[in-house]
């Protein structure tokens, strides 16, 4: 979707503010946020571009105004009322409803332990399918353009470089494509390549001659050039 | 169940987003300011961190969150998974040939060779820095950043004018972080739209030749690594902002 989140090649955003000594979390509410949507996660109730696309969806207003973890409570809320594990009144009063089901035996036996964590920290939950049956159109040297589409649900193919020439630079094997992923439409996993923009072919005869952008774009989001 | 998730669904997301769940999560003043003409759940905590809280404990009753599990979380990003693991790759490859050769083939590998892996680290490419080559990553789209071995981003990496710029101004980015690049040097900007994370090899500083690894690594700082500064010799004596 054209949301507030694409937001490669803006103006306007104000200066970067880099802080010296940051924390990892400035407030403990903020770990916590963290915490509950890596615990969350785990359920399998949702997946990560269902996740992502979670906070697409924020107003833009709010997008931009929410911080960032306020973001992620806004949508983890969002998320739980959607596929069920809380009721909108449950989130309003904060207290379990008496009638609403507590975990159920499956749910409880995937929720995440303390023990657990350390080995879920170092596991490798990978979204590589390389066993999947897919066709790569494309290799490495060959020039590409990114499509113009505008999809209305979730994509990975920013808006700055739709429609741009490219040159594949690496092929880094077949991944889950996350426009069907995120909607719950199946992993459908595509080739995943490296794709250089020329940042004059992006942004016009003003920028750098010898600069680059590099996405790691999806098989069907590209055309032979 | 969303199984085939239409435009409609979506709409309704969204407007339940705006004026349902996100009732209990958007600040009173933004209602305020912004919805006039809602709402009525004046007695939910307006405060993220009552709101969090609120949330926690009706997950720990529902049985759906253990919170020993997420104290052990943010232990776990608070002290142990932060750009220290980072310099740590970047030392070795200082000092060892071999080890960076394979680190620049197979990120991930080389990575794991030293014990760092897991969650939003599964696939590394890891490029090089050079006297006339410089790598900058970004995630224009959200905050993609390679946890294992840097840890969790810092607020400017996923704030708007960090993502909006980037890519379109990486050089004018790079000045406001205090490094000034010469024409000739070619600026290579990391765009994380994958499932692909990528780590910054900084140039070693010159002066550095007698230096052990452990006193390389206490040189390089995560800003170095997401390539928004250089690695200096007589920076702090770790990388900023992450654990020690």
């Amino acid at each position: 979707m054209n949301g507030i989140h694409d937001m490669g090649g803006m103006h306007g955003m104000g200066p970067i503010r880099h802080e010296e000594n940051e924390p990892v979390f400035h407030e403990a509410w903020e770990g916590r946020v963290y915490a509950m949507n890596r615990a969350l996660g785990v359920l399998g109730k949702w997946n990560l571009d269902a996740s992502r696309h979670g906070l697409e969806l924020l107003p833009p207003a709010e997008y931009l105004r929410m911080s960032y973890y306020e973001r992620w409570l806004a949508r983890n809320t969002e998320l739980l009322v959607q596929q069920g594990l809380v009721t909108r009144e449950e989130m309003e009063t904060g207290k379990p409803a008496p009638e609403s089901p507590k975990a159920s035996p499956v749910l409880k036996a995937a929720v995440l332990t303390a023990a657990a964590v350390p080995a879920m920290a170092s596991s490798r939950g990978s979204y590589m399918r390389p066993d999947a049956e897919a066709k790569a159109r494309f290799k490495v040297g060959q020039h590409v353009r990114a499509r113009n589409m505008n999809p209305v649900g979730h994509t990975r193919l920013p808006r700055y470089a739709r429609g741009k020439r490219g040159v594949i630079v690496r092929h880094h094997g077949i991944f889950v494509f996350p426009d069907t992923n995120a909607l719950f439409q199946g992993e459908q996993p595509q080739h995943l390549y490296s794709v250089r923009f020329v940042a004059r072919e992006l942004w016009g005869d003003g920028a750098p001659p010898h600069d680059s952008v590099h996405l790691d774009l999806w098989d069907s989001y590209l055309e032979h050039s | 169940m969303a199984n085939d998730q239409t435009p409609e669904d979506r709409r309704g997301f969204l407007k339940r987003v705006a004026t349902g769940a996100m009732a209990a999560t958007v600040p009173p003043t933004m209602h305020a300011q912004d919805h006039p003409h809602d709402h009525e759940h004046q007695d939910v905590p307006s405060d993220p961190a009552l709101r969090t809280k609120a949330l926690e404990s009706l997950l720990v009753e529902k049985g759906l969150v253990d919170p020993a599990a997420l104290d052990a979380l943010v232990d776990a990003y608070e002290t142990k998974i932060g750009p220290r693991n980072g310099a740590r790759v970047v030392a070795r490859a200082w000092v060892d040939a071999a080890y960076k050769q394979r680190l620049l083939h197979d990120g991930g590998a080389a990575i794991g060779e030293l014990g760092f892996r897991g969650a939003q680290g599964e696939h590394m490419v890891v490029v090089e820095n050079g006297p006339k080559v410089h790598n900058l990553v970004v995630c224009t789209l959200c905050s993609c950043y390679p946890w294992p071995v840097l840890g969790l981003p810092p607020v400017w990496y996923k704030s708007a004018p960090y993502r909006s710029r980037a890519v379109i101004d990486p050089r004018g980015v790079l000045r406001e972080f205090g490094l000034e690049l010469p024409s000739d040097v070619e600026v290579r900007v990391w765009d994380s739209t994958a499932e692909i994370r990528y780590l910054v090899l900084p140039e070693r500083p010159a002066g550095t030749e007698r230096m052990t690894e452990e006193e390389l690594a206490a040189l390089v700082t995560r800003d170095a690594m997401v390539g928004v500064a250089k690695v200096r010799v007589g920076e702090a004596a770790r990388p900023r902002g992450g654990p020690a």
